[in-house]
């Protein structure tokens, strides 16, 4: 259980979302394992007295999250904020806040939500099954109030000079760390003919996608197709461990083992029929969704809705922009992605995420990936800098 | 009162007896509902023979039955299992719920004997007997044409006039309360069918709130990939499973032999939608419509049907399987204890099965004849008759289902800790172990999974008194539920008070199997998992489970239930949990 503890304890300083030795992580079976020694010890295991569960972590968040996190905590109103961007709104719903570091508070709001923020000392989530759900729970709360804390500001939902500089300051240092640390990424040549080949090829470029922080936690999916099988990384799979994580589904459909498949197998299947694209990479660069969130259509009909209704024909640049929710419900993005993707080669879903393309391999797609957020948050620094 | 009736029917078969009683608020938010109030009716009487007069056999419904909540048309029905001898409840499918519910009822209780064979129909507020002599040794679906009026019924099959210890209730001939025999309740009584029909709408609290719960439920089932994607429950049924089971290696063969069977692919969910021409169908309230009928109307078998009348009894003939299913549904028999019965008979007797062969033992089973005699009572009491108790694969008396132990050692402890014996809905580990569902797990490690089954078989179980289906906890959590729950009812539960809730319930169980001498000794699993190896391959590897380990995550387990070393309850835990 240790060693479970100090991979995500790990994973959290390596994705930047905490500063390094600053996780509080504890794992409950019949006796108790903290990864270390704390203050706070006595009163996280009170809340996790009163609770049923397997997990807790508390940890306070590196920058830029901190001082986000502060700064939505002073907008929240009875208690929470909500997220914005529609795939943590969809599993997450709202997230509480408080200024009271004290048991009752944080267990009466755990109880109700899977995470609390606590203004000016960091985030308590837990996992009923394990670390890992904690884990993730966290860095969703870190995207999440990324995104609305960027959006509220080019939206004009918040006018804030302290804040608006902070998000300037933030959106070039991102720029410029992308411009770094992403230009020479090389990855495998193809087209891949061999599963072994394939496979590696795949786990290489869910590495490099979540190392260049184009994708947070668990989320975000790959796929590749050769002749009569689409590979795809399973379900709640980390781009960033992908090994044994992937499933080859005959697109036939003549076997359910990839039962497991990603949520989006069907919009990669799709794409795959109508285009000569192989490969297939998914992230949440966070400008991306940011700006595809960016509508500003006085009186439409569908606001509120946009993440699955929307009808305009919007677009950043020459990427277009379609609704669509996860999975294959009416609103799937299974039904909206695949022409625009099979047509332009790259696609973002609505307050979701960025589907780019290879027609061999993934360096065509990676690639993609990366000059789309980095344009994304030029324009969104442009954006913001005319208010 | 919304979200429940506030009325609980019993009927006594005895006297005729009808009465109608009120239960208390504080019991409804207690116990919740479905399994969680019927285990409260049980108690008192649960150390009596499963064939008293006084054993009650108990419907009954929750508070999200009949309201827009998605898979909320599920049911309990319980009484003491004449199989395993434990506390006996089984969710069900189909209507019955619904009516039950629209009748003005939480729940009946049925009581006594009939003298001779008798049925109850309700409808709303009526409630009347029926003699049902004629309908005694008629299949399920002639029974079902011959009896009168409308709505869903309930109904025993001839297994359960000829003894059958894995007899079970049929709603609408279809939908199946299998586990531990309540079948066999149900005949002792005399009763051979139970028909509710009712008209009444449960009133809910709140509306808008149950419509803002479903739309979230919905949003999340549409992005489970083993829910409603393109290899999901709702295209090919709970057959979807089979290929994956089988790839992780784990597919229970030659009577758990071994552990992977070859000819898989011949005999898969795709195999039985391309020749069958499946269709979705299902229960009331449900998004997801798991059951599968073909073209002509014929039931497709669920997974575990499917797996243990292929790949344990090393058969490949996919119409045989149709057939195996279609024989247990109208004699009223589980398909799982039938299934594991005859591979320990073939185990046993060294007979290879042919399809013919698989036909006549069911039916010898069913009518208890021939073979059929001994293998009535059973996998565990056949094989300890015929000397060879090692070739019974059962926990607590109970057949194993479809996931081998020693591909997912979840599955493991929850088999051995499962209150109604060797079952895989009662902590369902097969949801992260396998289906990576909410986050994957490490299926060959106990490391957590004291704590994780523990947690899970609470929330199971009030999943299954609110009453929900399991599958939609695939996508879905019980912070969506909780608030379809105070929807309805109007009572402030979160999910962490659902789940204690749950806790209680699941406890009250182990307080019932203790009453009847239930100890560590049966939280066990048979011997051949700690001593012979799976089947090994594809980068694979299946060992023999570690028995110290297994016991050592048991000695977790029953720490964090707070249990005694021997797996009894403690008095301070009861008191805790206000059930002493």
């Amino acid at each position: 259980m240790k060693e479970l503890l100090r991979k995500f304890e790990l994973k959290l300083i390596a994705q930047g979302l905490c500063d390094k030795e600053k996780p509080l992580f504890c794992a409950l079976d019949d006796t108790t394992f903290w990864n270390r020694d704390d203050e706070a010890i006595p009163l996280l295991e009170e809340v996790s007295s009163n609770l049923n569960i397997a997990s807790i972590l508390f940890a306070r968040p590196a920058e830029p999250y901190f001082t986000i996190l502060n700064a939505l905590s002073d907008d929240a109103r009875d208690g929470f904020f909500v997220p914005q961007d529609s795939e943590t709104r969809t599993f997450f719903h709202d997230i509480p806040v408080t200024d009271n570091f004290d048991a009752h508070t944080i267990t009466a709001a755990l109880k109700r939500r899977r995470s609390i923020f606590i203004r000016d000392r960091g985030i308590i989530t837990y996992g009923t099954i394990g670390p890992e759900q904690a884990f993730v729970v966290y860095s969703s709360v870190c995207f999440s109030s990324y995104v609305k804390f960027f959006s509220d500001l080019l939206f004009g939902t918040t006018r804030n000079q302290y804040r608006k500089e902070f998000a300037l300051r933030e959106a070039q240092n991102y720029i410029n760390y992308l411009k770094e640390h992403t230009k020479d990424i090389s990855l495998k040549k193809g087209p891949h003919k061999l599963r072994d080949d394939i496979i590696q090829a795949m786990i290489e470029a869910g590495r490099a996608t979540v190392q260049c922080r184009l994708v947070d936690s668990y989320f975000g999916n790959i796929s590749y197709f050769n002749e009569n099988a689409v590979f795809i990384s399973q379900t709640a799979s980390s781009l960033d461990e992908l090994a044994g994580a992937i499933d080859e589904c005959p697109t036939d459909g003549s076997s359910c083992a990839g039962i497991t498949a990603s949520s989006e197998f069907t919009a990669h299947r799709e794409v795959y029929s109508r285009s000569n694209t192989r490969a297939i990479l998914h992230g949440h660069p966070k400008f991306s969704v940011i700006m595809s969130m960016l509508c500003r259509k006085e009186g439409c009909e569908f606001r509120g809705e946009c993440h699955r209704r929307c009808q305009e024909k919007r677009f950043i640049g020459e990427v277009p922009i379609v609704p669509g929710e996860i999975g294959t419900g009416k609103f799937g993005l299974c039904n909206t992605l695949p022409p625009a993707l099979a047509n332009s080669g790259s696609a973002i879903v609505y307050g979701h995420g960025l589907f780019t393309t290879g027609r061999e391999d993934f360096q065509e797609a990676f690639s993609e990936m990366r000059n789309i957020e980095l344009m994304c948050t030029e324009k969104y620094a442009a954006a913001l800098s005319c208010i | 009162m919304f979200g429940w009736r506030g009325k609980i029917l019993r009927i006594n078969l005895g006297t005729k007896k009808i009465e109608h009683e009120p239960p208390a608020a504080e019991l409804y938010e207690k116990w919740i509902g479905g399994k969680g109030l019927s285990g409260y009716y049980l108690r008192p009487f649960i150390t009596l023979p499963f064939d008293d007069p006084a054993m009650p056999l108990l419907f009954f419904t929750g508070p999200l039955v009949d309201t827009p909540t998605p898979t909320s048309g599920r049911m309990t029905i319980a009484s003491r299992s004449p199989l395993t001898g434990t506390v006996g409840d089984t969710s069900v499918g189909g209507f019955l719920g619904t009516h039950i519910k629209r009748a003005g009822l939480d729940g009946i209780i049925i009581t006594g004997k009939s003298e001779s064979p008798v049925g109850i129909i309700i409808r709303d507020n009526a409630v009347s007997f029926h003699d049902a002599s004629q309908l005694v040794g008629k299949p399920v679906s002639e029974r079902l044409r011959m009896i009168t009026g409308d709505g869903p019924v309930a109904l025993t099959g001839p297994a359960a006039e000829h003894g059958v210890l894995f007899s079970s209730i049929m709603i609408d001939g279809h939908y199946s309360s299998g586990r531990g025999g309540l079948g066999l309740v149900m005949a002792s009584k005399n009763l051979l069918y139970l028909r509710v029909s009712g008209t009444s709408k449960t009133p809910v609290c709140d509306d808008a709130l149950i419509h803002r719960a479903r739309e979230e439920i919905i949003r999340l089932a549409s992005a489970s990939p083993a829910l409603l994607g393109e290899f999901g429950l709702s295209n090919f049924g709970t057959g979807a499973l089979y290929d994956l089971v089988n790839a992780r290696r784990m597919s229970p063969t030659d009577n758990f032999k071994s552990t992977y069977f070859p000819q898989a692919r011949a005999v898969n969910a795709y195999q039985f939608r391309d020749r069958y021409h499946t269709k979705k169908t299902g229960c009331a309230a449900c998004p997801i419509l798991c059951k599968k009928k073909g073209s002509d109307g014929t039931i497709m078998p669920e997974y575990e049907t499917m797996s243990h009348f292929t790949a344990l009894i090393g058969n490949t003939d996919i119409d045989s399987v149709v057939e195996a299913n279609r024989i247990c549904n109208e004699a009223g028999m589980d398909t799982i204890s039938a299934a594991v019965t005859i591979a320990t008979y073939a185990e046993i007797s060294g007979e290879k099965l042919t399809p013919v062969r698989i036909r006549e033992l069911l039916h010898s089973i069913a009518q208890s004849k021939n073979e059929g005699a001994l293998l009535k009572k059973g996998s565990y009491r056949y094989a300890r008759e015929a000397g060879k108790p090692n070739a019974s694969i059962t926990v607590k008396k109970l057949e194993l289902p479809a996931y081998d132990p020693r591909g997912a050692y979840g599955m493991a402890l929850a088999y051995a800790t499962s209150t109604r014996g060797g079952c895989h809905l009662r902590a369902y580990p097969i949801s992260h172990e396998i289906l990576r569902k909410p986050i994957a797990t490490d299926r060959f490690s106990f490391s957590g999974k004291a704590r994780i089954i523990k947690i899970s078989e609470d929330l199971n179980a009030v999943i299954d008194s609110l009453t929900a289906c399991k599958f939609i906890f695939f996508a879905a959590t019980l912070e969506e539920f909780a608030l379809a729950f105070t929807g309805a009812t109007g009572v402030q539960m979160n999910a962490q008070e659902l789940l204690r809730a749950g806790e209680r319930i699941y406890y009250h169980d182990r307080v019932m199997n203790s009453l009847n001498g239930f100890t560590a000794a049966d939280d066990d699993l048979p011997e051949r998992f700690f001593t012979t190896p799976g089947t090994s391959g594809d980068g694979i590897e299946i060992p023999a489970l570690d028995r110290t380990a297994f016991l050592s995550s048991r000695a977790a387990y029953y720490r964090i239930r707070g249990l005694d070393e021997e797996g009894r309850p403690l008095e301070a835990k009861m008191k805790e949990l206000g059930i002493l």
